[in-house]
């Protein structure tokens, strides 16, 4: 009860500064007209935005230098380092590199810049994980539950900067290995995924008729059941079969996820056929002979390609949010190989020890964070990407 | 009026036909299961007549289609069978779990399923209302810090995996400030207030998963509106713009927010299964993957087919109130 009164106190008090704020504006002579002007047409809400906002600085500093909370402290300095990196990155791209890529860059928000930076050390990280990771991902070494922080007098080891797990394999190794594997069967299952949809999608738009309408009812069917639950029904059936072969449940996995995500990229793939399908150059195509290959090749795909690019971006985020979900579950991507979302469940306590040890409390934080990080990077992209192709402008 | 009550049950006669596909559907995955229940009950090292007499009892012996109707039968009459875990532990008890006891699967099922009513409640009581504020305060101010600052934060709590925000919150809410408590143990006998102070981190979390997408649907169709000629000539007259957005434009903005809002409230019942699971929430999710985990096949399918009538019936309601709120949809060509 206390919080909740303490919380109304605040709202009032920022309300009734803000509005004081804003008078005070209107009272003084400023120096410059403009400034004048701004005050005389201020209305209240942004009065009291301001000192929201300052509210919001203040409770920032606070946290940062006088409670010096060691999280909050790790949350600021990633969001200020990141920030500046592709501030960094966005004005290397608007100097360096043809003309094309320069304009794209000068047009590009930061968001956007910072989405592109994330995606390439990611890429990086994931396919070159066997030169960068110090040790092999099952390789198990007669440490066990090392400290992360490398410091020796806290049961740390500089040998194993983030500690080692249960069985003694280097966390730090298995988080670069995580992100191959993770990152790498999320792609491979969006591929497929768009392999699938987009080719039953197109098909649907040319031929119609009943091929169209079978097509599209078990689609209807499909998607009706919500997409985690008929997942891990079928996965359940899928562990099933496979038996004691993990490899096997692994590409199970992957096949699933693939068939139950082609159900949205059909739907799209279809609608933006049907559209193309009317044109008059489809027409003249068919009236000159062309066979299927060559109209749904030649004529249909590159002019879906936009809608269809930025539909991969947003299904690689589900796929890999999915895929991480069922490995925090326990039933997806299986041991030895090591993936984000298991990591976040096997290290999962350890964020009780936040009082004593930040640096442990970290590393489910660090795992989990790592596939935030690659979604939002992606989406902020897509987004962007939504923007631009729609013109929007207000 | 009479054309309105049409299409609600045409929309409602669709519902029944496509919950009876999903449970054709479901029904026909689980007999995919290679060797039958009964080896599944028993294990590898069961003999013939074990299995025999299992296979007997369940009704494994007739061929699919009665199975299937007589699952169909049961469930319409409120029995979902009986649970293999379930019924080991009563076969010890000395009960007979066919009768509806213990080990019924619909007793497993009920207050677990109320658990995720509640949970799913509590997060739409907080979420609903901040969206649409945020969203119409977004429009209002649109372009500005606020609009800037309320999008990104929103796209990034949207596309972070719900464990993630999870552990966020329990970090800062119930280790380093012990404001929360991080698990949710709740049982039947347990006061409205407490239930609720148990409830309401994974509400939270789940809050923080829905509020993103409702939140940037209210300004979409909001900002959509505001170059019609109407709401020109309401600036025209000199109408103050919040009065021009919550009075002019919201209205006709309601049928995308509404439909947004129902599905995005079926993701709360469905998709609750990751938040339940990180909270260690007794709601159906965590049955589920429970039972998904020791193949508990009744259980699975139950459970399956109650999230998916939950899923269409809400999409159903969209529907239903977009076409009330759109005079366009209510009067088709």
């Amino acid at each position: 009860m206390d919080t909740v009164a303490w919380f109304l106190l605040w709202v009032v008090a920022i309300g009734i500064t803000g509005w004081a704020f804003r008078f005070a504006g209107q009272k003084i002579q400023w120096p410059s007209d403009r400034l004048n002007m701004y005050f005389r047409d201020m209305p209240l809400m942004v009065g009291i935005g301001f000192m929201f906002g300052l509210v919001l600085l203040y409770v920032v500093f606070h946290y940062y230098f006088i409670d010096q909370s060691t999280f909050f402290r790790w949350a600021v300095q990633g969001f200020v380092i990141f920030t500046v990196a592709s501030w960094l990155f966005l004005t290397l791209g608007k100097y360096v590199g043809t003309q094309a890529t320069r304009k794209i860059f000068r047009q590009m928000p930061l968001t956007a810049a910072f989405g592109i930076l994330t995606i390439i050390i990611y890429a990086i990280l994931s396919i070159f994980a066997g030169v960068i990771a110090p040790y092999g991902q099952e390789e198990i070494f007669e440490k066990i539950n090392v400290l992360p922080g490398g410091d020796p007098s806290l049961g740390g080891d500089p040998r194993f900067p983030l500690g080692t797990d249960q069985l003694g394999r280097d966390l730090l190794s298995r988080l670069i290995y995580g992100g191959q594997n993770t990152v790498g069967i999320a792609f491979i299952t969006t591929i497929l995924a768009f392999l699938i949809g987009s080719s039953f999608g197109f098909l649907a738009a040319t031929l119609g008729g009943w091929f169209d309408q079978a097509v599209s009812r078990i689609v209807d069917a499909l998607m009706a059941i919500p997409q985690l639950i008929f997942a891990l029904l079928l996965l359940t059936i899928a562990t099933a079969w496979a038996g004691s072969n993990k490899e096997l449940i692994t590409i199970y996995m992957i096949v699933i996820i693939a068939v139950l995500d082609s159900t949205r990229v059909f739907r799209l793939a279809r609608a933006v056929g049907f559209n193309i399908v009317v044109m008059d150059y489809i027409e003249a195509a068919k009236l000159r002979g062309e066979n299927l290959s060559y109209l749904i090749f030649r004529e249909i795909l590159p002019n879906a390609y936009a809608p269809l690019l930025a539909e991969f971006g947003l299904r690689f985020c589900f796929v890999f949010l999915t895929i991480a979900a069922l490995s925090f579950l326990g039933i997806g991507i299986q041991p030895p190989l090591a993936d984000w979302g298991t990591m976040v469940r096997d290290l999962a306590q350890f964020i009780n020890f936040a009082q004593f040890s930040p640096h442990t409390a970290a590393l489910p934080l660090m795992a989990a964070g790592a596939i935030a990080l690659l979604t939002v990077a992606v989406n902020f992209v897509v987004d962007w990407m939504l923007h631009k192709s729609s013109g929007l402008k207000d | 009026m009479k054309a309105v009550l049409l299409i609600i049950l045409n929309r409602l006669a669709l519902g029944v036909v496509t919950l009876f596909v999903v449970s054709v559907l479901i029904f026909a995955a689980v007999n995919l299961l290679p060797g039958d229940f009964a080896q599944a009950i028993l294990g590898q090292g069961a003999t013939e007549e074990a299995v025999a007499a299992i296979r007997e009892d369940l009704g494994l012996n007739k061929n699919p289609v009665a199975r299937y109707t007589d699952w169909l039968g049961g469930i319409l009459k409120g029995d979902f069978g009986v649970s293999f875990a379930q019924a080991n532990f009563s076969s010890f008890a000395g009960e007979d779990a066919s009768k509806g006891g213990i080990g019924s699967v619909a007793s497993q099922l009920e207050p677990r399923f109320k658990n995720t009513l509640f949970l799913a409640g509590v997060s739409a009581m907080i979420a609903v209302p901040l969206s649409l504020l945020l969203g119409i305060m977004a429009a209002l101010y649109r372009n500005s810090v606020f609009d800037r600052f309320v999008n990104i934060s929103t796209l990034s709590s949207i596309s972070s995996p719900e464990f993630f925000l999870a552990y966020v919150l329990i970090l800062f809410l119930a280790v380093l400030n012990p404001i929360l408590p991080s698990l949710s143990n709740i049982y039947a006998e347990m006061t409205f207030g407490d239930r609720l102070h148990k409830t309401l981190l994974p509400a939270l979390t789940l809050t923080l998963v829905v509020m993103a997408h409702m939140m940037r649907m209210t300004r979409a169709a909001i900002i959509n509106l505001l170059a019609s000629p109407y709401i020109e000539m309401a600036r025209l007259k000199g109408i103050k713009p919040a009065r021009v957005i919550i009075f002019h434009a919201l209205p006709n903005a309601l049928a995308p927010i509404i439909n947004v809002i129902a599905l995005n409230l079926a993701y709360l019942v469905t998709g609750v299964v990751v938040v339940e699971v990180v909270f260690v929430y007794p709601g159906i999710g965590q049955l589920f993957v429970d039972s998904v985990k020791i193949r508990d096949i009744p259980v699975v399918q139950a459970c399956c087919l109650v999230f998916a009538a939950a899923y269409i019936l809400l999409n159903l309601t969209a529907d239903i109130f977009s076409i009330l709120s759109n005079p366009r949809l209510r009067h088709p060509k």
